[in-house]
């Protein structure tokens, strides 16, 4: 994101506690105009907590927020400017798809020709023209989850919140209905909070991501920022798969992983440091070995057939008992013709390698 | 929907509360409360003869058992809902003149009443309609088929022959059973009216809380012999009971129902109205039709199906006496037989 | 990023006080408004009534001294014992009867289910008093079946123990079935995956699954019959009880302290049975929340015809309480003149109000629903979807929980004591009509909201959220979606108000005054005075009113069902 454009919802210290329990803890982030962000996290890491203050339901306990250059802290959610889509859909039974996609407009006393317009309209955008005289009860959970899009976005507001909107829904209908909500807000441009424990969610719609984690910002960036340089160990577990192996910096550029030598970046790191050396499966390298740095014999533990590719798991004296994950193409472990009990040496790409503090197990 | 639901509901409280006031402003006359024990069937002649003659005065019937009426007297003591009291018992009145609640009233022609149905204060508190007496009210199929002789006295109830056959009202809720129990003290002496109850506790089947469920409860047979009182018996021997009305010998028990203005009251003119007419000769030939002893002498005309005599079994009922030792007598007569049926195990 | 933000000061930093809309403010004031009608209509006069527990007759401060007075009485302490054997006997009778047949509903094929679900609530729509009244036709010294005693009486412990199973049972039903229904199945399977026998099935999965429905229809039952009134009032002889002595205490001897003193004795054991049931309640839901599969019973023959044997004669002696009094007040004179005649509807001329009351009945019960239902709905939706102002929300839960503890009769003392005092601003009140149904609606009121809020529960929590994102004001919502959709709901609270209206005798026997006679006191009274027939008669009227009113809820949420039905998903 353009770091000129205009910070449009800006979150400033904010703390929120449920008696003892603190849930927030000061967090600081600055989202832009038109952007569409995701709070990824586990459950009970705040993601929620953070939405829901942002939208005034349940107001924090300390801090500001500013949206377009209003102070908003302590606003009830009827005076703030948004529009919110629950992951119940929150539509209400017993009034036509039409009569919710209108309810916020009725509530502006516009002619009555405008609302139909502009309902009609709304439909047409999310793709359900002809059902508006039909009740929630009759639709499918996609298509309810549609129509609680459009009611959201009937008003036009400055700011649409997602929580989970897609949590709900069969894994075909969520993949479907990620691609349309993005197209959706990519159109009308608006400042989009989605709420997500999905990191696949995250990764594909998102213009940024904040990694939230017990009540605290991990790190805030876009998709491949997130998944190329995980900030702290836990960005890198939670996003896709990372195998950690506990080590000792040896000198400047290398650590030593039980007996084994690796070269990486040490940035940051003294020597002698205990720190977690990380690495993904998919970038540990099997195929070509014109490098012979970093290289390592393995002897396949587990192999686990995945459709597009296998995952290996693979142990050694090297390692010093911990057994490394790496994905395999196909095609590889047909030619190498890799089973169980193979024993083949790979390489560790120095530039792929990620340093931690030491993770407690 | 909940537009519909809630205008029918409205539209049924709305004529309901229309038809309240067609009720409230067809009586645009002076509305009195009057507290009453009298039998329930025979309020609305009551009302009916008083506004022949005063036709702008409307009553408002509070009627409960005599223990009951009075209890809500006393209760409603610091904010009085009552304006009369017309037919409750004269002990009963004389508790409540002695906790200052009766206004004094000398009603016109009260002079021609007999003195033992005025109260002797000047001006009387309250003055009496008619005596209610006590009676023995005996099932006769019931008695044949349970093998019992009729008895003749009170003595008579406490043969081991009747045995869970008697039943008699609880003095501490029925202004009956309080005269009954006051009439044995005063016939037995102190002593001996305890001693007689004992016996006669021996074979009680139950205590009622109203003083004519004994004698209706004898009509319809739930037990062969039932204490009350003999205005009940006759009415219940005329719709065909198979009843004797026994006046044991010994004597009788009796109370007078008596009328009184209760102090306070925003009405007083026509509570004053009220008042003077209780006590002339048209009320008392009215009363007169059940009860046979009424205030006014020279009216009393024997009563139909009840027993002779009745004037010679009375007592002589000392009713200040009765009156001040009501509390007394009625926490003695609690300790001793109130707890009776406990778990026999 | 991460870590170097901890270390800001939070602590001192200014709390931010959340801008209250104005939505917030109506909600607020609405739901204090209410909360302070149930603090003056239950607490204040509980207060009072306590307070002249320790007060002499001219109002001066005597300490526990009537109480001492009172149990040092050994008439009156026998009537707490006599309370406690009787509840607990009832008690026991209705939970094994209540098992069997609620069984019988939920996890057997036995034919006609809805006959018997439908006769076990018949009880319901008449008073208390009923079934009492109908026992002495059966079993009095008249009776039709008195030598079934074998020489026992029916007046007495006998007679208050029959008559008061009679009327709890449709209460503890209702608790025992919601329990069976939650059952899951799955543990069904996995019993009968291990070859478990069925005994041991039946008490390492059947019994703890319902375990605190048991406990909680226990309480339920025990509380019932220990602050009833009527039953032991018609058909308890000699034999004293709490409930009768505080009417003996007040009516018979104008002893309104001692009166007091019962009553706090009353409310003691209705409080604990109130507390555990809660807590027992808490549980249950709990068990509720985890995910099961419903349990479909497959048929067994053997099982299913006992079953049916069971359920028969329950449900004939249910049909014969009310079929009795139905006979008794068609004939003449019992037991000398068996023809029919209509003389014992002659109210007019008996004790207790005559047709007036019968029709005043009605009219109370209307207001009751009309007024209880808007009351307490209200209350229940702020409570309930209220936002922030939780120490105002959970207070007002607690205060709308009180009168569950409450027994009828107490509340009635206590009315006399509170609103009969020309000092009191609400004086007016007393002698009214209006007394009445504060005093109906305040008496019920636990039930019905516990009955609203589960509606409201149910509802997406998120509907006043996104209305406000709309700036759609709260009052629109809820009369736009909240109350359609609760509809169901809302037409069971006013059923249910208006039912309790008709035939309690309890709160009301101390409120009534001559225009606003009521039929369920006329019951009383007329049974009082010996016209039991009468009694009986009018009884009777109250049910066949209950019936058709009943028979209107199920027309209309029937209509209700098929107007909606799609948006209903079920």
């Amino acid at each position: 994101m353009d770091s000129a454009a205009r910070s449009f919802l800006k979150i400033e210290n904010l703390v929120k506690k449920f008696g003892d329990f603190t849930a927030l803890q000061d967090i600081s982030l600055d989202v832009y105009d038109g952007e569409f962000v995701c709070f990824l996290g586990p459950s009970g890491c705040g993601k929620t907590t953070l939405l829901r203050a942002i939208a005034g339901l349940d107001i924090q306990t300390h801090g500001r927020i500013e949206q377009d250059g209003k102070d908003i802290s302590a606003l009830p959610p009827a005076e703030r400017d948004f529009g919110i889509v629950f992951q119940s859909y929150a539509l209400f039974p017993n009034l036509t798809v039409e009569r919710n996609v209108a309810y916020g407009l009725e509530n502006r006393k516009l002619p009555r020709a405008e609302i139909d317009v502009r309902v009609a309209e709304l439909l047409q955008l999310v793709g359900l023209p002809d059902q508006g005289t039909k009740y929630p009860a009759q639709l499918s959970g996609g298509q309810q989850q549609r129509v609680a899009l459009a009611r959201a976005m009937a008003t036009s507001p400055g700011l649409l919140l997602l929580d989970e909107p897609l949590s709900a829904l069969d894994a075909r209908v969520r993949v479907h209905l990620r691609t349309e909500i993005k197209d959706l807000q990519r159109r009308l441009g608006v400042t989009t909070i989605m709420v997500t424990h999905d990191q696949e969610e995250a990764l594909t719609m998102a213009d940024r991501i904040v990694v939230m984690n017990h009540g605290v910002i991990d790190q805030v960036g876009t998709p491949q920022e997130i998944y190329g340089s995980p900030a702290t160990s836990f960005v890198a577990d939670f996003i896709g798969s990372m195998n950690f192996i506990p080590g000792t910096v040896a000198a400047k550029g290398r650590v030593t992983v039980g007996d084994f030598p690796l070269d990486c970046d040490t940035t940051g790191f003294n020597e002698g440091d205990a720190i977690t050396v990380s690495i993904r499966p998919e970038d540990i390298n099997a195929q070509d070995m014109e490098h012979d740095d970093n290289v390592v014999d393995g002897e396949i533990t587990h192999l686990q057939f995945m459709g597009s590719f296998y995952r290996a798991e693979l142990g050694g004296a090297a390692f010093s008992g911990h057994d490394v994950q790496a994905d395999f193409s196909v095609n590889l472990v047909r030619r190498k013709n890799v089973v169980l009990g193979s024993k083949l040496p790979i390489r560790l790409p120095a530039d792929h390698i990620q340093l931690y503090p030491p993770v407690e197990d | 929907m909940l537009e519909q639901f809630g205008n029918s509901r409205a539209a049924r409280t709305l004529v309901a509360a229309a038809g309240l006031m067609v009720v409230a402003s067809a009586a645009q006359a002076t509305d009195l409360t009057v507290y009453t024990a009298v039998e329930a069937e025979d309020l609305k002649k009551y009302a009916k003869a008083f506004n022949k003659t005063n036709p702008d005065i409307n009553i408002k019937w509070v009627r409960d058992s005599t223990g009951i009426v009075t209890a809500k007297l006393l209760a409603e003591k610091n904010n009085p809902q009552a304006d009369v009291v017309w037919g409750l018992a004269a002990t009963s009145l004389m508790l409540l003149k002695a906790e200052g609640m009766t206004e004094p009233y000398a009603p016109v022609g009260v002079g021609k009443l007999d003195k033992k149905f005025v109260d002797s204060a000047n001006p009387p508190h309250w003055t009496g309609m008619d005596a209610w007496i006590a009676s023995v009210c005996f099932n006769t199929v019931e008695g044949k088929k349970n093998g019992l002789p009729i008895p003749t006295s009170w003595k008579d109830l406490t043969k081991p022959v009747y045995k869970g056959h008697v039943v008699m009202p609880n003095p501490n809720s029925s202004g009956t059973g309080f005269l009954d129990v006051s009439s044995w003290l005063q016939m037995f002496g102190e002593e001996g009216g305890w001693k007689f109850m004992d016996a006669l506790h021996q074979n009680i089947n139950w205590y009622t809380h109203s003083g004519s469920k004994p004698c209706k409860q004898a009509a319809s047979g739930e037990t062969p012999i039932g204490i009350s009182f003999a205005f009940r018996g006759a009415k219940s021997k005329a719709k065909g009971a198979p009843l004797e009305i026994i006046l044991p010998s010994e004597g009788i028990g009796w109370d007078m129902e008596a009328t009184a203005i209760m102090k306070g009251t925003k009405n007083l003119a026509a509570a004053k109205k009220l008042v003077d007419f209780t006590i002339t000769k048209e009320a008392n030939v009215m009363y007169n039709k059940g009860y046979a002893v009424v205030a006014y002498p020279g009216v009393a005309k024997k009563v139909k199906h009840f027993p002779a005599g009745i004037l010679e079994a009375m007592i002589d009922n000392k009713f200040e006496w009765a009156a001040t030792n009501r509390k007394r007598i009625l926490s003695k007569w609690q300790t001793r037989y109130d707890s009776k049926s406990l778990p026999k195990k | 990023m991460a870590d170097a933000s901890l270390t800001a000061q939070t602590s001192d930093r200014a709390i931010v006080r959340p801008k209250l809309s104005r939505d917030d403010w109506i909600m607020r004031t609405v739901m204090v408004a209410i909360g302070v009608f149930l603090l003056i209509a239950v607490l204040l006069p509980l207060y009072t009534m306590m307070s002249k527990s320790v007060e002499n007759k001219d109002g001066g401060f005597v300490g526990f001294a009537n109480f001492a007075e009172y149990f040092s009485t050994p008439a009156l302490f026998n009537s707490a014992f006599n309370s406690l054997s009787i509840s607990i006997l009832a008690t026991l009778i209705i939970l094994v009867v209540t098992f069997i047949y609620g069984y019988a509903l939920t996890r057997t094929c036995m034919p006609f289910k809805w006959f018997f679900k439908l006769v076990a609530m018949v009880p319901l729509l008449t008073p208390s008093l009923l079934g009492g009244i109908s026992l002495i036709y059966w079993f009095g010294n008249q009776g039709v079946l008195k030598d079934l005693l074998f020489g026992e009486k029916i007046y007495g412990p006998i007679g208050i123990t029959m008559g008061s199973s009679y009327w709890v049972f449709p209460h503890a039903l209702m608790i025992v079935i919601t329990a069976l229904s939650i059952t899951d199945a799955r543990l069904y399977e996995a019993a009968e995956a291990l070859r478990t026998s069925k005994l041991k099935t039946f008490l390492t999965v059947t019994i703890p699954g319902c375990k605190y429905g048991l406990i909680s229809a226990g309480f339920v039952v025990f509380t019932l019959v220990f602050t009833d009134f009527g039953v032991p009032k018609v058909i308890g002889g000699n034999y004293n009880m709490l409930a009768t002595d505080i009417y003996k205490q007040v009516i018979g001897q104008q002893n309104f302290q001692m009166g007091a003193v019962v009553s706090v004795v009353l409310l003691v054991p209705a409080i604990i049975a109130f507390s555990v049931d809660r807590i027992v309640q808490r549980k249950q839901v709990a068990l509720l929340s985890a995910r099961a599969v419903p349990y479909t019973p497959k048929p067994s023959r053997g099982r299913d015809m006992s079953m049916l044997a069971f359920c028969s004669v329950i449900a004939l002696i249910i049909i014969a309480m009310i079929g009795m009094a139905q006979y008794a007040a068609l004939v003449t004179f019992w037991p000398y003149n068996l023809e029919f005649s209509l003389n014992n509807y002659d109210f007019d001329v008996m004790d207790g109000g005559g047709w007036e009351a019968f029709w005043n009945s009605i009219e109370m019960a209307l207001y009751t629903a009309f007024f209880g239902t808007i009351i307490v709905f209200t209350g229940a939706y702020l409570m309930e979807k209220g936002r922030g102002f939780t120490v105002g929300r959970s207070a007002f839960h607690m205060v709308a929980m009180a009168p569950l503890a409450v027994p009828g009769m107490v509340l009635g003392l206590a009315y006399i004591f509170f609103f009969n005092n020309p000092a009191n601003p609400f004086n007016f009140i007393y002698g009214t009509m209006g007394i009445l149904v504060v005093a109906t609606v305040v008496h019920f009121y636990t039930v019905s909201h516990l009955t609203a809020v589960t509606a409201l529960k149910q509802m997406d929590p998120e509907f006043e959220s996104v209305s406000a994102s709309l700036k759609a004001p709260f009052y629109k919502t809820f009369a736009k979606v909240t109350v359609p959709v609760c509809m169901p709901a809302v037409f069971d609270i006013s059923i249910y108000l208006f039912l309790n209206a008709m035939t309690t005798v309890s709160a009301v026997v101390f409120l009534y005054s001559s225009d606003t006679t009521l039929a369920s006191v006329a019951v009383l009274n007329m049974d009082d005075a010996g016209d039991v027939a009468p009694a009986a008669a009018m009884a009777m009227m109250i049910a066949y009113t209950c019936a058709a009113m009943r028979i209107v809820q199920v027309v209309l949420t029937r209509g209700i069902a098929i107007k909606t039905q799609a948006w209903r998903n079920q």
